[in-house]
């Protein structure tokens, strides 16, 4: 009984913080409702028992993106007092498609069926991710890093003050 | 009880159409970076959600969800850089008023 309480509990916090964090008007508040937002989606993958990628969301997302957002909001500081509306010239629109997106996608889960097993989670997930990245998924593992690098190297370029 | 796999995937549709929304509707371009952040988590919660119900014994999923991380790491920094570079050039990061290839 305890496992849908605290599902409905944590996905009610997720998309409770979600909303605020496309609404709010001050984005440094944006930012820091981003980071409810992703610790509840952690909490979502521990009850999900992917207790590894709990903590890998918590390291890269809240320890990672979340600072690095932060830290662009306070160089484009004079965005946050000039900025009186949210929203842009189109945001009627925007919500309307989507909350279109989300009425079919609805209709459509509501109609699926998936062959579903009850099987318990394996043991060895965590041993097994990592066998797994550098065996079967060693190409992928590989091209990640050099994305990374790349992005991490464009990144310095893009953003570096030019004389 | 079982939480049944239709709930984790109505939240985390419910969680996509609010980043979309936040992704269309923002006119910060930080807060459009924020809205895709929302549903990359989305897309995350989805394939997990479906390795935990449909298929345990493989981690394709979690693979899968570790990549996407990944990618959206190395988005997110490049993202922000150009967000910099646009407010060092015009001083607003409006997505209204960043307006250099209009014709």
């Amino acid at each position: 009984m305890l496992l849908p309480i605290l599902f409905i509990f944590f996905s009610i916090a997720v998309l409770g913080f979600a909303l605020l964090v496309v609404t709010t008007r001050n984005m440094f508040h944006a930012a820091l409702f981003l980071v409810g937002a992703l610790f509840g989606v952690a909490a979502l993958y521990i009850l999900l028992e992917a207790e590894f990628l709990a903590v890998v969301q918590i390291l890269i997302y809240v320890g990672a993106i979340a600072t690095l957002i932060v830290f662009a909001i306070m160089l484009s500081r004079n965005m946050m007092r000039r900025d009186i509306r949210a929203a842009n010239d189109q945001w009627v629109e925007g919500a309307v498609a989507a909350v279109l997106l989300f009425a079919l996608l609805v209709l459509v889960l509501s109609r699926a069926s998936w062959p579903t097993v009850t099987a318990a989670a394996p043991p060895d997930a965590i041993p097994g991710i990592g066998k797994a990245l550098v065996s079967d998924y060693v190409i992928p593992f590989e091209v990640a890093s050099v994305l990374l690098l790349v992005g991490m190297v464009g990144a310095i370029i893009i953003a570096r003050e030019r004389e | 009880m079982v939480i049944p796999l239709a709930w984790y995937l109505i939240v985390a549709a419910a969680l996509f159409c609010i980043g979309l929304y936040g992704a269309l509707a923002r006119r910060n371009a930080i807060g459009i970076l924020m809205g895709i952040e929302l549903m990359l988590n989305a897309v995350n919660i989805n394939l997990v959600a479906f390795w935990r119900y449909v298929r345990p014994q493989m981690l394709t999923g979690q693979l899968f969800a570790i990549f996407v991380m990944t990618v959206a790491a190395a988005e997110v920094a490049v993202g922000l850089a150009l967000v910099i570079a646009i407010y060092r050039s015009r001083d607003t990061v409006n997505v209204e008023e960043i307006d250099l290839l209009r014709g």
